[in-house]
């Protein structure tokens, strides 16, 4: 049943990132790119998805335990630290280099053609590079 | 084009509707980079269907969709060197910082977390000085 819902959840990801255009490069970097062609299309999608999840963890601080068992997240630390900075900051640099993130990378892996696969494959690369890294700093930071 | 604000719209509940499915039924964040480093690291074995899971609807629902549009072109680059600088990038980028778009961005704004509201502003400028330096003054994009 977990299973089942988490594919639900996916697949209504998958479909939001599709309709909005969010798997189109060319909008992304228009939204970023203030001192071109600015194109507003990904703050609406951004403000949209803010408003179920909003609900949503209004509906978790009245509940004890989620629908199918097990525990909420706990509430988010409200430290803030070098590696959120540096993380989000590297991100971001390669967000506006190819107009992609996690989520629109995976949603169009079936039709974006050859330059998706490469830049999903180079994205799996990143991600796995990122603990032996994590696990050489100095000063760990506890997981979320 | 005109309808587009209204379709980012439209996805944007379709997104959010999927992180509170997500949150409610599961219990789990909703964040695109968590799931999948989770999955691929082996940090998240314990919960691997389930991401496994979502992923796949990710994957899969626009192939469902793809019928009603024809052929899509996501206009993305193809200088090899930009695909792979960006892909690494955005892979260890969100892992050191523990999510992304969905994870800090939807979910973390959402219930007014001060780390998502601050990884936010951190990449949103970022990305935002990469178009403005690669497009404008390098012209590599």
């Amino acid at each position: 049943m977990r299973n089942l819902f988490a594919f639900v959840a996916g697949g209504l990801f998958g479909a939001g990132l599709f309709v909005s255009g969010m798997t189109d490069t060319a909008k992304v970097q228009g939204w970023l790119d203030i001192f071109g062609d600015w194109d507003p299309t990904l703050a609406f999608v951004m403000g949209g998805a803010i408003i179920p999840m909003a609900i949503a963890w209004r509906i978790v601080a009245r509940r004890a335990t989620p629908v199918l068992g097990g525990t909420f997240p706990p509430p988010p630390p409200v430290r803030l630290d070098s590696r959120l900075a540096l993380g989000s900051i590297m991100f971001g640099a390669g967000w506006g280099l190819a107009g992609l993130c996690p989520g629109p990378s995976v949603a169009s892996l079936s039709y974006g053609g050859v330059e998706h696969w490469v830049f999903f494959a180079a994205m799996i690369g990143g991600m796995l590079a990122a603990p032996p890294v994590l696990a050489r700093m100095q000063r760990p930071v506890a997981a979320e | 084009m005109e309808q587009d604000w209204i379709w980012g719209l439209i996805g944007g509940l379709l997104i959010g509707s999927g992180g509170a499915v997500y949150l409610l039924a599961n219990g789990r964040i909703m964040g695109a980079s968590g799931i999948l480093g989770g999955l691929i690291d082996g940090s998240g074995k314990s919960t691997w269907r389930e991401r496994a899971a979502f992923l796949a609807g990710v994957f899969l629902l626009p192939i469902a969709l793809l019928p009603l549009y024809g052929t899509i072109d996501t206009n993305v680059t193809s200088n090899w060197t930009v695909l792979i600088a960006a892909g690494l990038l955005v892979g260890f980028g969100t892992r050191i910082a523990n999510g992304c778009t969905s994870g800090h961005g939807v979910c973390g704004i959402s219930r007014l977390s001060l780390r998502g509201l601050a990884a936010t502003g951190f990449y949103i400028v970022a990305g935002g000085v990469s178009v403005l330096v690669f497009r404008h003054l390098l012209g590599v994009i």
